[in-house]
């Protein structure tokens, strides 16, 4: 018993002696502005930057290779504190939130089957394409509220994903985990977004949602450089956008598929304009 | 001298350490999407293997056996071979940055990988001497190595090939595997044990 303890014991003396030894011969130089940097970063790793985690990011700064300004939780008060420890000037990009492209709940679009598997949006999606009718509609079933690092989005009780324009911080996150490709991002300062996400034509998507966009244009011919069709589904061109054209084509729109955030969420949201 | 080139032939084809005992197939299907990592994956477990034979054989029979606790030889084999891993991981960070990130996570895993532990394991198990269980981790490592190598090579290949969809990535690797592990049976018989 005595000379297990000594000898495992002494093995491992005698390994600690060596890796201590060994690290400070192998010591890697670390910048200190890479940890100054890292302090004042969120925390989340939630990879918004494109870099892997707060760590990478930190270190990509410090390269020079990372434009400060790529922290989008960290928002305006991170971007000044990089800029001090760099000793640059903050140039903030504009804030970008993610929006769910969507309105058809489940009181508003139809499904095309009964499902009982497992409850998340990609399980969903791999059973013929979702039990929602619609091809591009939001399945309600969540996997962007687990995404979330933030707690920013809700599921209505019709099974519709809504966004908190708020608290979202513009990390993509959720972007990147939705099957249906239904959430993207924008510029916060636009609040009037299509919220459609089929390209299927006027009278197919009339037969299973009544809130759907059916291509009828009549957005883009009040307000022409504000929207564009694309294949039956009209959506706002955000580089041209401008509030007052983009509101007098929602006042066109039949389907009532465009929607001021600005104004309020969509129905059955608990979250305030 | 035979005997010594029946072991090296027995562990680089016959018996080869991930296609046919099986070991180390976690760095084999994770660090062979290209040559260059999978050749410093090589190369680091080349080294490892090679230490570790020599001081888990120092250790089984100047102190494990002696004092009677040879139950310790799973613990005491798993300490010196983590420590060794570190040493070659700070090593590797230093010398070559490059190396140690397409490695990532796959370094550290060589700690508890089936197939050093199980080398350390086989050398007792077998009764090698100190010599022979020197040249059975070399020639180990380079059976690894080159089991290694001929994977990413083939990865590469299909990475550019019309595979159909559901078999895409990690399906098609696997099903490679087999059939790289089925032509390497062509060598069994080759030499006795």
């Amino acid at each position: 018993m005595i000379s297990a303890v000594i000898s495992l014991g002494g093995i491992g003396l005698g390994a600690a002696i060596i890796l201590g030894l060994a690290a400070k011969k192998f010591a890697v130089e670390v910048d200190p502005k890479e940890e100054a940097i890292l302090e004042v970063l969120p925390g989340a790793n939630c990879g918004a930057c494109g870099y892997p985690g707060c760590g990478g990011f930190a270190k990509a700064v410090v390269a020079g290779e990372a434009d400060p300004s790529s922290c989008t939780p960290g928002g305006k008060s991170v971007l000044e504190k990089i800029a001090e420890i760099m000793g640059v000037e903050a140039v903030a990009a504009e804030p970008t939130v993610a929006v769910v492209i969507c309105q058809g709940d489940n009181q508003k679009a139809q499904d095309k089957y009964r499902y009982l598997g497992i409850k998340t949006c990609a399980s969903a999606q791999m059973l013929a394409g979702g039990p929602k009718a619609c091809p591009g509609g939001c399945l309600g079933f969540g996997d962007c509220v687990a995404a979330c690092p933030f707690g920013a989005i809700e599921i209505t009780a019709e099974g519709l994903a809504v966004i908190d324009r708020e608290k979202c911080t513009g990390c993509k996150k959720c972007v990147s985990v939705c099957p249906r490709k239904v959430i993207i991002m924008t510029p916060k300062s636009a609040t009037v977004h299509v919220l459609c996400n089929s390209h299927d034509k006027g009278p197919a998507v009339k037969k299973y949602c009544q809130v759907g966009c059916i291509g009828c244009m009549l957005c883009k011919k009040n307000a022409e450089e504000v929207y564009a069709v694309d294949n039956f589904l009209a959506h706002v061109t955000y580089d041209t956008y401008d509030h007052e054209k983009a509101k007098a084509g929602m006042e066109k729109c039949p389907t009532k598929c465009i929607r001021d955030f600005a104004e309020g969420y969509p129905e059955g949201s608990t979250f305030q304009s | 001298m035979g005997d010594l080139f029946v072991i090296v032939v027995s562990a680089i084809l016959v018996n080869n350490f991930v296609l046919a005992r099986f070991l180390g197939l976690c760095p084999f299907m994770g660090v062979t999407k290209k040559v260059d990592t999978a050749v410093g994956m090589g190369a680091a477990v080349t080294f490892v293997m090679t230490v570790a034979a020599i001081v888990t054989w120092v250790i089984q029979y100047f102190i494990l056996m002696p004092f009677g606790i040879e139950y310790l030889q799973t613990i005491a084999f798993i300490l010196v071979i983590a420590s060794l891993v570190q040493l070659v991981e700070m090593v590797i960070q230093k010398t070559s940055p490059v190396l140690y990130q397409s490695l990532g996570i796959f370094l550290p895993l060589i700690t508890t990988n089936c197939a050093v532990l199980g080398l350390a394991v086989l050398n007792i198990q077998t009764g090698y001497s100190f010599l022979e269980s020197i040249l059975f981790a070399i020639a180990a490592a380079v059976g690894f190595t080159l089991a290694m190598v001929l994977m990413a090579g083939i990865r590469e290949r299909v990475e550019l090939a019309p595979v159909p969809k559901c078999f895409q990535g990690l399906p098609i690797a696997f099903i490679t595997a087999g059939l790289l592990s089925l032509a390497f049976m062509g060598f069994a018989g080759l030499v006795k044990g």
